[in-house]
């Protein structure tokens, strides 16, 4: 299946646009939390299977992902994640915490500090999607999740089959050797509600209405 | 003669936004419209360009990047960049190149102080 069949150009355009700008806030939080200046990639957004996506993961990182994960629903529903690599998740935690504390201290702490970080770049990147959209999002509590591609995308079985809409985003925290990704993972049968808020959404800001058939 | 603006968006959705909003503030200003650094550049050289309005998170060269060769050219442009990554280098990498930071999502009221300053610095009414 094409992703275009699915979304039209300028359906994506706008979707990456609203990533775009939740991210933007959400990096904002994160850089005054850590005290750092956060690069972000301009985000990418693929339809694919969650196995493929899960092989995005693992591809680039061959040490093991730590995540921490949020489910939404609303009219639309799916998955954000915070992504790091192994290796990263102490210094993250470190620069969140930016106190000089052992290496035992870190660990303890470590669940806590990734679930607060995830739920502030999290919420801050759904929030403002919502916001724009005008539709409320239930978020779950943050939830922290260790292992390879497979798992921190929750693929059991049959499951990895599934088409998903996987949008994702590239973070490095300045100055510190911590990058990571945040991710966002669309179920298709909200695909269609998505698409009509989208489309509402391109009408409300253009103030013209461009349908979902439109070719452009 | 009529002002021109240039706007600088790799979303084509977020170029109908800024046009749009330019136009509900300044009905007779001109328009130019680039998705990236080099088109922009492109243009500039080509067109008479009073004022720029650039998003900062573009594929290749960013927005920042774009403003400081663009700063290089026309020392006195105004130049917004576009953003909701407000980050504190963010900011103070506009204000180096002597450019303002307008948020994103754009609104009338978020641009229209950029506008009138602009306005009034090319002997335009502010609006």
């Amino acid at each position: 299946m094409d992703e275009n069949i699915v979304l039209n150009e300028l359906e994506r355009d706008a979707l990456t646009e609203l990533v775009n700008i939740g991210v933007g806030r959400a990096a904002t939080s994160l850089g005054k939390l850590v005290d750092k200046h956060i690069l972000l990639s301009v985000p990418a957004l693929e339809l694919i299977t969650l196995l493929a996506a899960s092989r995005l993961l693992v591809e680039s990182e061959s040490d093991g992902l730590v995540a921490v994960r949020q489910q939404f629903t609303g009219v639309f529903s799916g998955r954000a994640l915070l992504i790091l690599p192994q290796s990263a998740k102490l210094d993250l935690v470190r620069a969140v915490v930016r106190e000089n504390l052992s290496t035992a201290e870190l660990a303890e702490l470590e669940r806590d500090a990734l679930a607060e970080t995830g739920n502030i770049i999290l919420n801050g990147c759904l929030g403002s999607m919502a916001n724009i959209l005008q539709q409320p999002l239930a978020l779950s509590l943050p939830e922290v999740i260790q292992g390879d591609g497979n798992q921190v995308l929750e693929i059991d079985g049959v499951g990895g089959d599934r088409q998903v809409l996987f949008l994702y985003i590239n973070f490095v925290i300045q100055g510190q050797n911590i990058r990571g990704y945040i991710a966002m993972i669309l179920d298709l049968p909200s695909i269609a509600s998505l698409k009509q808020l989208i489309a509402a959404f391109i009408a409300s800001v253009t103030g013209e209405d461009f349908g979902s058939s439109d070719p452009n | 003669m009529p002002i021109t603006v240039l706007i600088v968006d790799d979303s084509k959705l977020a170029r109908i936004v800024v046009a749009r909003t330019l136009k509900a503030l300044q009905p007779d200003w001109e328009r130019a419209e680039a998705s990236n650094a080099d088109q922009a550049l492109s243009i500039f050289e080509a067109e008479r360009i009073d004022l720029a309005l650039l998003d900062y998170n573009l594929h290749g060269r960013n927005g920042l990047e774009l403003a400081a060769e663009l700063r290089i050219r026309s020392p006195e442009m105004p130049i917004a960049i576009i953003t909701a990554d407000v980050q504190p280098d963010v900011i103070s990498g506009a204000q180096r190149v002597n450019s303002l930071v307008v948020n994103k999502p754009l609104t009338e009221d978020g641009l229209r102080p950029f506008l009138s300053v602009a306005a009034a610095r090319l002997g335009e009414s502010p609006g």
